[in-house]
């Protein structure tokens, strides 16, 4: 299968000659079409500097990152601009929703800065809303709604424009157990049903288990990498502890 | 080491500081201009009377400066205290790091300095720059000459303006004093995350209330524009307390109100970034309803203070050259006995004598040479007696004029002249003139007010008795037209009768109306001169004789109208700065919380192109919102006072408006642009 993403020795240095930090040291990974991949490892591990790179909000120092074919570390100012609008679906842990507007405009914003006809962006906010059960807060203002509602709206907004790939940041970061579970199982749909690519960034062993692959990253380097298979959650789960024992208990750096 | 930290706070956040700045330094050199014209004016060559009309001004102007001292105090803590706010957090980490009260409050105090300091010498400087113009604008205003130019510094203005601002920066330095020291740390570090709710109105309620409003202000516009002249004080009131609370009900509901409608016109609503300025604009003036129609007043006042006082110098000019036909009035008591009194005052035996003789020789009295410097004389005597009062004309109407107007002088004898001396005074001046029949009598004024009232008398055929005979109105409203000449419309009412001999005591006053036989400007004066001058003042308790001569006329309303137009501007300005001010710092109080916004924005792909147009169009819409209501207020409030002061040429009105409108653009959209550009480099990417 075509990669829709993929990834290139890709690095990432922080400071100067004198005091050099390797956040990404040479990465290299590929995620398929309709693949849910979460990417694990310790806070300081380098794996939301590498989301960063792939969202295009930060820069590569070297390698390169193609998604759909496109080289995106040669894109510049507004080519940037409309691949992130275009391709790309944002799934953050503070849900970045904005304040001042209701659920609906939040989800229909996305849509308008595209140019899609107004009758379109009402069809589709509601199936959407429909789909993933948020239709009875799209008139409500984010201070109004749960985090678990919230994260939903948000991860509606990211999916709504057919993205290629939907990027999520410790999306259960801030949310309790039960709206993690909720909030995942959305996820699993999204990627299931709805055929979306999603790549997670984690360090939270339970929220990757709803991935088919997991990928772990250790001092901005490629440590492992466990793929799903025809195991259940459970027992991927289990294979998931396993890997982070090795790597130094749950995200802990003993070792 | 305090010093320094203040200097690279100041560096540091002199984004936030621009605003504070700009006012800082337009307030000082507005201050300097206007205190500093009493130094200009010293230097122009100018009559007698027009020194002393310039003095008057120059009193006035600092009068006014004391209460624009009181504005730009308010308007400078209120800024300070902004500033405060956003620098919460950096002083919650100084205190964390263990640094007292006390030592931020001198940091304070030194940035206060600082930027006083600075503020000042620049503020000075353009002031000083800007008052060399300002110098032209007097002498063209006087009428004087400016053929020698000659740069003026006003060491007294700048003394003022220091001293003023060093007690307004005194008040800041105590405001932020007791502000830091009622801080409490945990405020401090969580200053940034204040818990963001919304207040959503009712939509049914905000189209309730913003019809309310319209209502409201259609029935003030009605009432001032097309009831204007029958409306009385207490009407008056009642519409602009109206006015004022439809205004707020305006501001109140409108956002809403424009929300809905804009949310019902689907297209409109999902183009661009529609909908999130549309929630931004709303969210904003929903919380700040009660500044808005603060702002919103203040830029009525502005504009109609701007444009009234431009064009009343103008029009007072205007009507001079009709109501000032000849050159001089001579008046002077007649008949006066032992036991009138002038102002409780007994009238000396000289002016007693006086009385009985004509106003000619009274002039050679004085030395006044009247064969050779007056012509076209006419003599015209005014009689009274208190068988006509006030009171005796208005006949059956009294009981019910008095009640709406009970100030009036009801029981003075009313000015009654023979309508033969009228005539020949009529056609000097080019005004009609009139035949009565034996028992008809008739009024001439042409003061508004008064006009009314007596036209509703003369409407019921209110007759009138003098010496046992009785005369008819034979008109049913007064007719225009004046003796006396002055700046404005002034004749409350003179009553005409049919010639007949009158008793000589009832002969009240006589004037000598003239003209001067000089050709030229310069001879005229030189003849006037002659009547101001030292010798004549000293006669003055030997003749109850005075003049108003067209001269004296033009000079103090040329005057007058300086005075009106220099405190207008003056107050004009300041209005416009602080409303401004205002707007933006409220502009920018929530740019920390913007900027997070824009930046979710830009993770969804927004155009930075997009972006800065999306941030222009929501300041443009809050800084024109109150402006553009302001500005259909004013239309309404320039008419009524157009009407009410019923001298206004349209064409000057226009010129007027256009220097208004120019003021604004620079003031206010400085302002606006200065607020665009620190809230752009505030929500920009780099830190």
């Amino acid at each position: 299968m075509e990669p829709i993403l993929k990834i290139e020795h890709v690095e990432k240095y922080y400071g100067n000659k004198l005091n050099l930090t390797k956040a990404v040291d040479g990465i290299s990974f590929s995620v398929n079409k309709g693949e849910f991949v979460a990417i694990m490892g310790a806070s300081g591990s380098g794996k939301t500097t590498l989301l960063n790179c792939i969202s295009t909000i930060d820069k590569v120092t070297s390698g390169h990152i193609y998604v759909g074919g496109v080289d995106i570390t040669k894109l510049k100012g507004n080519q940037l601009n409309r691949f992130r609008r275009e391709e790309l679906g944002f799934i953050f842990q503070d849900f970045n929703l904005l304040d001042t507007l209701t659920a609906y405009e939040n989800i229909a914003l996305a849509l308008t800065i595209q140019g899609v006809k107004a009758n379109e962006i009402e069809a589709r906010v509601h199936e959407f809303a429909k789909k993933l059960n948020v239709e009875q807060v799209l008139q409500k203002y984010p201070y109004q709604m749960s985090g678990g509602q919230k994260q939903r709206v948000a991860s509606i907004r990211a999916m709504i424009t057919n993205p290629k790939l939907v990027l999520a940041d410790e999306p259960t970061g801030a949310l309790d157990s039960k709206s993690a579970k909720m909030l995942l199982e959305n996820f699993e749909y999204m990627n299931q049903s709805l055929e979306a690519t999603i790549l997670m960034v984690t360090h939270d062993a339970f929220t990757a288990s709803y991935a088919n692959r997991v990928i772990f990253i250790k001092d901005g380097k490629l440590f492992n990498e466990l793929v799903k298979g025809n195991d259940s959650r459970k027992e991927f789960f289990d294979k998931i502890i396993d890997v982070v024992t090795i790597l130094g208990g749950e995200v802990n750096d003993v070792i | 080491m305090l010093f320094k930290l203040s200097l690279k706070n100041i560096k540091k956040s002199i984004k936030d500081y621009t605003i504070y700045f700009f006012t800082l330094i337009l307030a000082v050199a507005i201050f300097y201009i206007f205190n500093a014209m009493e130094t200009q004016t010293v230097m122009l060559e100018v009559s007698n009377s027009t020194k002393d009309i310039i003095k008057l001004m120059n009193t006035m102007l600092s009068g006014v400066s004391v209460f624009v001292s009181f504005i730009l105090g308010f308007l400078i803590i209120y800024a300070s205290q902004f500033l405060m706010k956003r620098r919460k957090k950096e002083f919650g980490i100084y205190m964390t790091l263990g640094m007292s009260k006390g030592k931020i409050s001198r940091i304070l105090l030194l940035e206060t300095i600082l930027i006083g300091t600075v503020s000042l010498v620049i503020g000075l400087v353009i002031g000083t720059i800007l008052s060399q113009g300002m110098s032209i604008v007097v002498a063209n205003m006087f009428e004087a000459d400016m053929t020698k130019f000659s740069f003026v510094f006003s060491t007294k203005a700048l003394g003022k303006t220091i001293l003023y601002f060093c007690i307004m920066y005194f008040c800041v330095m105590i405001f932020n004093t007791i502000s830091v020291s009622k801080c409490k740390l945990i405020d401090l570090i969580t200053a940034n995350k204040k818990s963001e709710t919304i207040k959503m109105k009712n939509p049914i309620l905000c189209t309730i209330v913003f019809i309310l409003s319209v209502v409201m202000l259609g029935y003030a516009y009605y009432n001032v524009t097309v009831l204007n002249t029958t409306l009385t004080s207490n009407q008056l009131l009642t519409d602009i307390v109206l006015g004022v609370i439809g205004t707020f009900f305006l501001f109140w509901s409108l956002s809403g109100f424009v929300l809905k409608l804009v949310m019902k016109r689907k297209k409109l609503y999902h183009k661009n970034l529609n909908m999130f300025i549309l929630r931004q604009v709303n969210s904003k003036i929903n919380t700040t309803v009660f500044s808005m129609t603060t702002i919103s007043l203040m830029l009525f006042l502005t504009i109609c203070i701007l444009s009234s006082a431009l064009s009343l110098k103008n029009s007072m000019t205007n009507n001079l050259k009709e109501l000032t036909p000849v050159d001089i009035l001579l008046s002077k008591k007649a008949n006066l006995t032992s036991s009138d009194q002038y102002y409780g005052i007994p009238y000396t035996e000289e002016q007693i004598a006086d009385s009985k003789t004509p106003i000619t020789d009274t002039l050679e009295l004085l030395d006044f040479d009247w064969k050779n410097n007056l012509t076209d004389m006419i003599n015209v005597n005014i009689y009274a007696t208190n068988d006509i009062t006030m009171k005796d004309t208005f006949g059956t109407e009294y009981g019910a004029i008095k009640k709406e107007y009970p100030m009036l002088l009801y029981d003075s004898a009313e000015p009654i002249v023979k309508v033969s001396e009228y005539n020949k005074v009529a056609k000097q001046y080019g005004n009609p003139t009139y035949e009565l029949k034996e028992d008809e009598y008739m009024i001439i004024a042409d003061f508004d007010s008064m006009v009314q009232i007596r036209n509703r008398v003369l409407k019921k055929g209110t007759t009138l008795t003098l010496n046992g005979k009785t005369y008819q109105p034979k008109y049913p409203e007064c007719k225009p037209g004046f003796i006396e000449i002055s700046a404005n419309h002034i004749n409350t009412g003179i009553i005409l009768i049919p010639d007949q001999t009158l008793p000589e005591e009832m002969k009240e006053e006589t004037y000598l109306i003239a003209n001067y036989t000089g050709k030229t400007e310069d001879e005229k004066e030189e003849i006037e001169a002659q009547l101001a001058s030292e010798e004549v003042s000293a006669f003055e308790d030997k003749t109850t004789l005075s003049a108003s001569t067209k001269i004296s006329i033009y000079e103090a309303s040329i005057g007058l109208g300086a005075i009106v137009t220099f405190i207008g501007i003056y107050l004009g300005i300041i209005f416009l700065i602080s409303s401004a001010a205002i707007l933006a710092l409220k502009e920018l109080s929530e740019s920390s919380d913007n900027k997070e916004r824009y930046m979710m924005l830009r993770r969804l792909g927004v155009d930075e192109k997009m972006i800065r147009k999306t941030l222009f169009i929501q300041i443009a819409i809050f800084f024109l919102f109150p402006l553009i209501v302001a500005i259909i207020h004013s239309i309404f409030g320039i008419m009524f006072a157009s009407t009410i002061l019923e001298t206004f040429g349209n064409e000057k009105l226009l010129s007027s408006i256009i220097m208004t409108a120019i003021f604004l653009i620079f003031i206010y959209g400085g302002y606006f642009i200065i607020t665009y550009l620190c809230s752009r480099s505030m929500i920009s990417e780099k830190e």
